[in-house]
């Protein structure tokens, strides 16, 4: 069974907010979910299905379904971290193809800034029932060095350099200045980038995501739904997800799980990177767009430096637009978890309502995905491929 | 210099014989006896083939760095890194009494073990 064509995004809504000092977590969820029933045009009521993850408050699921009053006959909670949220797009499709529910809600959020929380720099524990964590905590593994560990290797291997990440960060400084929500709007320089503080060897400051308040939501229903909604149509043309970890030792940090999730939703959509005229990838760091990329097949393993150099990710100028809103490196970062803006954005684009000065022009087909936990170590990476019909 | 304080590891039933051993000075892979690979970190499952039939192998502890990084930003600056062992699996580990400034991907290292806060001593590497 495929979801192709099966099953449409017909709400999105960014939650405004980057610091939510008078809200709380299941409110933040809350609002962003009525923000995207509102965009699509349906209510609480029309929802029966629920995805969340992690970053639900108490009983997640059930905790949210009770906040909301919503009455389920569908509930999914699959947690791959930041790309939970592009995996769950997937998994509301299939859900209504098999008939389970016909209006999906998804919701995201989180409050990192208000609670003062040290996402990317203070070193991780799960807890010690986690098998890893004996063999991994004692070392100081923080999301930053972990992630840094992987550009080290991937310039040791295939000569990438700094400079080239930051053509990374200096698209998405590019787009941001056009967002009036984002976090960072200041456009910057590739000097500026690596001339700024090092945080973990190679990776400076300007290399890392923002972190932010807020959250987001995507609404997803069956074809005869979206038809009869006065949106734009989006439809959810293939997905892909998968699951990257140590191989009991045989560590490669040179690539993702975008290796498996990203051919499964080309093969799925019928289509092939050529065919993409615009992008969404999880940007927690610069290098994790780099490798992204490669692994999409956007560019061959250890070229990616040449793709994302002198302006190629840029909206209007380069051969692959890239995260238009700004991105997490310049816009949002909500819960620390980007999976779901991506998307978002990427609604945008196809719908023809992404800021004027970074609409990309005919967008017809659009990829986003999602990359959630320790890069090329332990992570989900999840595709998804949408088409305006 | 201040030295970092390293927390100590969670010990569990599955995994003791690992810190016993370090604490004796003693680096231990896991080896299956079904399919013949070896892992890391230790499981009793073997994660290749699913068989139960793992045991304790010595290491050299003599290794090569993966991949590194200096975290600057830390209060006391470290290295973290994945150490491939001669045995064959790659470790995440710390690179220790060296300058943080002279590593390189494919340098040698040899095991050391170092004192934790509230646990067994963890396996670090250093130049060897």
């Amino acid at each position: 069974m495929s979801i192709k064509g099966k099953a449409y995004i017909a709400g999105v809504f960014e939650h405004p907010t980057r610091k939510a000092d008078t809200q709380s977590l299941a409110q933040l969820h809350a609002e962003s979910a009525m923000g995207a029933l509102a965009d699509a045009g349906l209510t609480k009521d029309d929802v029966d299905g629920y995805f969340c993850a992690g970053d639900a408050p108490g009983l997640g699921g059930l905790s949210m379904a009770d906040y909301m009053g919503l009455k389920l006959r569908h509930i999914d909670t699959t947690e791959t971290g930041g790309s939970s949220y592009v995996v769950h797009v997937g998994h509301a499709a299939e859900a209504i193809a098999a008939g389970k529910c016909d209006v999906a809600l998804i919701t995201l959020a989180g409050r990192p800034r208000a609670e003062g929380m040290a996402t990317g720099t203070a070193p991780r524990n799960y807890g010690a029932a986690a098998p890893d964590v004996a063999f991994e905590y004692p070392y100081g593994p923080t999301v930053v060095n972990q992630y840094a560990m992987a550009a080290m290797r991937h310039m040791h291997e295939f000569g990438t350099t700094s400079a080239q990440l930051a053509w990374i960060k200096v698209a998405a400084s590019q787009h941001a200045q056009h967002n009036p929500h984002a976090l960072l709007r200041e456009v910057v320089t590739v000097d500026e980038v690596v001339n700024s503080p090092i945080i973990a060897d190679p990776l400076h400051r300007l290399d890392c995501c923002v972190i932010t308040d807020g959250g987001g939501a995507i609404v997803v229903v069956r074809p005869e739904v979206a038809k009869r909604l006065k949106r734009p149509l989006v439809k959810l043309l293939g997905a892909g997800e998968a699951v990257k970890h140590q191989r009991g030792g045989k560590i490669d940090l040179t690539h993702t799980g975008a290796v498996w999730s990203g051919p499964a939703a080309f093969a799925e959509a019928g289509v092939t990177p050529a065919d993409i005229k615009y992008v969404s990838i999880y940007d927690s760091f610069t290098i994790t767009v780099l490798i992204t990329l490669e692994d999409l097949g956007f560019a061959a393993k250890g070229q990616g430096g040449k793709l994302v150099s002198d302006g190629n990710l840029i909206a209007g100028v380069g051969r692959l637009p890239f995260n238009t809103d700004g991105g997490g490196l310049c816009n949002n970062h909500p819960a620390n978890r980007g999976g779901l803006t991506k998307v978002v954005e990427a609604v945008r684009q196809l719908r023809g309502e992404a800021h004027p000065k970074v609409q990309v022009k005919n967008c017809d087909v659009a990829l986003a995905h999602g990359t959630g936990g320790s890069l090329a170590t332990r992570h989900g990476s999840a595709t998804v491929i949408m088409g305006r019909e | 210099m201040a030295e970092r304080t390293i927390p100590g590891p969670p010990v569990n039933p599955e995994t003791k014989p690992f810190w016993d051993a370090a604490a004796a000075g003693t680096l231990l892979v896991k080896k299956c006896s079904a399919c013949g690979e070896r892992h890391h970190y230790p499981r009793a499952i073997c994660p290749f083939c699913g068989s139960a039939a793992t045991e304790w192998t010595e290491a050299s502890g003599r290794g090569t760095v993966y991949s590194y990084s200096v975290f600057r930003r830390a209060p006391i600056p470290y290295a973290i890194a994945y150490v491939t062992l001669a045995e064959g699996p790659t470790m995440m580990t710390n690179l220790v009494d060296c300058n943080l400034d002279a590593l390189r991907i494919g340098q040698a290292v040899r095991v050391v073990f170092k004192p934790t806060e509230d646990g067994p001593p963890v396996p670090m590497f250093t130049p060897a």
